[in-house]
């Protein structure tokens, strides 16, 4: 006999985590099944960021209702998630990248969007002191901050759990059939029954897409980080770059993380990634040109997570164009950390009510249809 | 001194750590024509075993011992083969296709490989008591390496502690040193006599049990022995005072230094970041790479040779880095001559005939690999046992998840002093085994580098395009 | 602490924390410490107590020290050069004076 749900959540990311608390929220019964455990890949070792700065026009709208639930994280799951809010910059690195931001920011300004926040040289140099000379200004993001990744996708798994939610761990899905009004949902361990499944699978969610015959140009990805041992404080916001790839920023244990988009070998079958310690270099030299106090700074670790990336840097969320019942939550192309308490609680609406009152436009699987 | 510049972009064979394994490797396999470099992170070579071989200021040869000398003859080999030493030289990734990054004087190089033979060999177990961290208290291999390299002996009140055949060894040196050794607090279970026994046979086979019992009666002559069964030290800023248990009575003395010692396990960090598989070995607790008859890893071209693949000894790495060398000489150059295996593999297994009753009678006890309440476990980011035991209580499964909620293993010495101590306790905590429990996954670089040398990696025009937006 | 087994042939001299310490030619910077009685040579990042070498053979990094201005380099493989500028590292102090 197949266990029964209201809803199976593929996948123990943050988004998976996320939709099944707010789905239990919601007086649902969800199964989550992980095939490791949850927080193991892109949700559990990403940067931490939780950023609304530079993202595109169609993801705005989740990004800020994801940064309301942020404020009030510990109300929702019972930790703070090692949140803290000092702000994300981008800084330009020359007049010309100064001039696009600006015109940035007034677009955004039109659309009816104030969190983005154009800087001059003065003000840049109060919020980042120790930011090379070369930079002429740049944007910033006041309300955005960083949170321990490991740590809130545990928030999530833990609170759900409380809340009514079951999670499997070490389980895989294996195979997706329709059989009624119920998705038969095949797992490593015993299938599961529910009338509604949600594909939060990341970096595995093709193949969870091809099982119901609607295949999706994702890119497995391996965005790295590298980490210094502690150093005294010296950088509140987190600092990103457009021109070249970095991210970066000091947390409160005193360790500065590095990132930025360089990428290893991903290999997703077997759990693993290989550095490509040329670009980490590129990123070392890059951190080197801008924070002169970081040159004697230690790297102890470096590492890279395995990640979903489509074609247009855009995740894919809502409902599946072919199969009823099913809704898709991933590709969120290295930036879909700071978007998972919102996009999860989006998604449980979107589920019970058949209705979200989150524009998601444009995000929608469709957009890769055939033809 | 060579310098980064001196290095070719690729080598047939990179050879890591220049002790025993290391050394012959390299020698066999330049001899027989196969361009080989060999990298040691320290000033010079040798290794632990061989430590300060070319170099040590101690004259009188009797201090060290001649099993000590027999080193020079080794590293005079390895000089002459043609092989490349490059000392000073630390590697701190090394990836499936065999790029090998590496540091020297500063700058960063990455170098390509057709074989590796990983020859870390091992450090000692961790000895997780009350007090371990304080200034004054340091392992029995750093006072051997004091000695060895630098002619230092330790000086006041002068305590060893801890159990296996190396405390012994320390011991006897110091003492031909002229060292004062006030006790040696021996930490073996008695138990451990009985398990033992059943190795006995093959023990008096092999080639420690004279030099054993010599040594033992060598030392017990000069030296009170004091088998304890609880240990702890104290002090403030720095070790003042050693407390220990003695059946079943309490114990306080003073002390200046203190050398711990509990038996040396494979250095696996670099051979775990590279990808290779390990298993648990219940015999020697602790994990070790898994091989072929060859030496050879999971991962193709990359063989681990020495204590680093399990422990064994000194003279057995050599014979273990000889047989590594023989598959890498065969693999890149087939027409080369080399020794046959098979008889390389006979004088490996007379120097192993010993282990089992070595591991069994030496066996570290279950209070001095099990810490508890306050005792540190995690040195660099001061994590103690307690607060293990309650996050493995609350459902922690494995040392990875661990590390996320405490830091544990995330300090710069990346979970070599506290590995092996929070597998155990998971699996204590948990009822289950080592084994399942599983290790840290270890990322490179295996040691931290700085930002500088990572920017001073060549990095072409064509790269630098190629990363940017 | 340590002592020297005999005479050294070769003497040279580094600075620790501004004081001159007198070395032998083929110490570690650790080594020269541990000899001229400096009893610890950082303190931790997380709550300050104080530490001193303790595996001298590169894998404990309780020897970090900040050596001619670069922080955390490991006393223990790095050998002395005479005129050698070393200052224990105290707590997080290693980058960004
Ligand atoms: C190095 C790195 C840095 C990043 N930095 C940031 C940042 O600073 N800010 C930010 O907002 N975002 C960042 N991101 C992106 C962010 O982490 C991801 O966008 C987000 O976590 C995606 O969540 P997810 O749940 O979709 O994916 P994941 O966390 O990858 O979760 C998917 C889960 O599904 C499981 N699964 C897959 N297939 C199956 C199956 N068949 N059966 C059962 N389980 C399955 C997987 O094992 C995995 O645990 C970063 C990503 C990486 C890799
Ligand atoms: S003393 Fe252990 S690393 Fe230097």
């Amino acid at each position: 006999m197949a266990r029964t749900a209201d809803v199976v959540v593929i996948g123990g990311g943050l988004h998976g985590c996320s939709t099944a608390l707010h789905l239990a929220l919601r007086g649902l019964k969800p199964i989550l099944v992980e095939k490791d455990y949850a927080g193991r890949h892109a949700s559990g070792v990403n940067a931490g960021g939780v950023r609304q700065l530079a993202r595109d026009i169609a993801e705005i709208p989740l990004s800020i209702s994801s940064m309301t639930i942020w404020e009030h994280i510990e109300e929702l799951v019972g930790d703070d998630c090692g949140f803290a809010s000092h702000g994300t910059v981008l800084v330009a690195e020359s007049e010309a990248e100064f001039a696009d931001f600006r015109a940035r920011v007034d677009d955004l300004q039109l659309r009816g969007f104030t969190h983005e926040e154009l800087v001059d040289r003065t003000e840049l140099r109060r919020l980042v002191p120790a930011v090379s000379d070369h930079c002429p200004g740049g944007v910033v993001s006041r309300r955005d901050g960083a949170a321990d990744p490991f740590r809130t996708t545990q928030a999530f798994r833990r609170r759900a759990i409380e809340k009514g939610a079951e999670v499997i761990e070490g389980v895989t899905v294996t195979g997706l059939s329709r059989i009624g009004t119920q998705w038969r949902v095949e797992t490593s361990d015993g299938p599961i029954e529910a009338p509604k499944v949600v594909n939060a699978a990341g970096a595995w969610a093709d193949r969870i897409a091809s099982m119901l015959g609607e295949p999706v140009p994702l890119e497995v990805i391996a965005p790295m980080l590298m980490v210094t041992s502690r150093l005294p404080a010296f950088i509140e916001p987190v600092v990103i770059l457009r021109g070249r790839k970095l991210s970066f920023k000091q947390v409160g244990n005193g360790t500065v993380v590095i990132g930025g988009g360089h990428r290893a070998r991903p290999f997703r079958d077997q759990n693993r990634t290989v550095l490509d310690w040329q670009k980490l270099a590129v990123s070392a030299a890059t951190v080197w040109e801008l924070f002169p106090v970081m040159r004697e700074a230690t790297i102890v670790r470096a590492w890279a997570g395995i990640e979903a990336r489509m074609p247009d840097d855009l995740p894919v969320v809502g409902p599946s164009s072919t199969s009823e019942g099913i809704y898709h939550q991933f590709g969120f192309s290295a930036h879909g950390f700071q978007l998972g308490p919102g996009t999860g609680a989006m998604m449980a609406e979107l589920i019970a009510t058949g209705a979200t009152n989150v524009p998601i436009d444009g995000l929608g699987i469709e957009r890769f249809a055939a033809g | 001194m060579t310098g980064p510049s001196d290095l070719s972009s690729s080598y047939d064979l990179v050879v890591i750590g220049g002790g025993p394994a290391g050394l012959a490797a390299a020698a066999l396999a330049a001899r027989a024509g196969v361009s080989t470099v060999l990298f040691d992170e320290n000033p010079g070579i040798g290794g632990q075993i061989y430590r300060g071989i070319t170099s040590t200021p101690i004259k009188n040869r009797a201090v060290l011992g001649e099993d000590y000398w027999a080193g020079a003859s080794l590293a005079a080999e390895a000089k002459a083969s043609g092989a490349q030493i490059v000392t000073g030289a630390t590697v701190w990734s090394l990836d499936p296709s065999r790029q090998v990054g590496v540091s020297i004087g500063g700058e960063a190089r990455m170098i390509q490989a057709h074989r590796v033979i990983i020859a870390t060999g091992s450090l000692e177990r961790p000895f997780p008591i009350p007090g371990w961290t304080l200034p004054g208290v340091m392992t029995a291999g750093a006072a051997q390496t004091a000695l060895k390299a630098h002619g230092l002996v330790p000086e006041g009140r002068v305590l060893l502690a801890g159990s296996g055949p190396l405390l012994w060894l320390l011991a006897a040196q110091l003492l031909r040193a002229g060292t004062t050794i006030e006790t040696i607090l021996d930490t073996t279970p008695r138990s451990n006599w009985l398990r033992a026994l059943p190795h006995l046979a093959d023990f008096l086979l092999s080639p420690y049990w004279s030099k054993g019992l010599a040594l033992l009666r060598e030392v017990r002559a000069k030296v009170p022995v004091i088998p304890v069964q609880r240990l702890s030290a104290h002090g403030e800023g720095k070790l003042q005072h050693v407390e220990y248990q003695s059946a079943g009575k309490d114990y306080r003395r003073q002390a200046d230094m203190l050398f711990l010692h509990q038996g040396v396990v494979p250095n696996v960090n670099l051979a775990n970041a590279a990808g290779v598989a390990h298993r648990w070995s219940e015999r020697q607790l602790c994990f070790e790479p898994v091989l072929d008859v060859d030496s050879g890893s999971s991962v193709s071209g990359i063989s681990v040779a020495g204590d680093g693949a399990g422990i064994a000894g000194g003279t057995a790495a050599v014979e273990r880095g000889r047989i590594a060398a023989i598959a890498a000489v065969r693999a890149v150059k087939p027409s080369a001559s080399v020794p046959d295996p098979q008889s390389v593999r006979q004088r490996l297994q007379r120097e192993e005939l010993g282990r089992g009753f070595l591991d069994a009678l030496y066996r570290p006890a279950d209070m001095f690999r099990l810490p508890e309440g306050e005792t540190i476990v995690c040195r660099c980011e001061e994590v103690m046992a307690q607060q293990i035991h309650d996050m493995a209580a609350k459902g922690c499964e494995g040392p990875n998840q661990m590390k996320a909620f405490l830091r544990c293993g995330m300090g710069p010495c990346q979970g070599r002093l506290c590995g092996l101590t929070v597998t155990e306790l998971i699996a204590n905590e948990r009822h289950t085994r080592p084994a399942d429990v599983g290790y840290y996954r270890l990322r490179p670089p295996v040691k931290p580098i700085t930002l500088a040398e990572l920017a001073s990696l060549p990095i072409s025009e064509a790269e630098r395009k190629a990363v940017e937006r | 602490m340590f002592k020297r087994l005999g005479e050294t042939a070769s003497i040279v001299t580094i600075e620790v924390d501004g004081k001159t310490v007198r070395a032998r030619t083929g110490d570690t910077v650790a080594a020269a410490m541990l000899a001229g009685g400096i009893d610890h040579c950082r303190t931790t990042p997380v709550s300050g107590a104080p530490r001193a070498p303790y595996c001298l053979m590169g894998v404990c990094f309780e020897c970090l020290v900040i050596i001619d201005g670069i922080g955390s380099r490991q006393g223990c493989l790095i050998p002395v050069r005479d005129g050698m500028r070393v200052e224990t590292q105290q707590g997080k102090r290693e980058a960004g004076r």
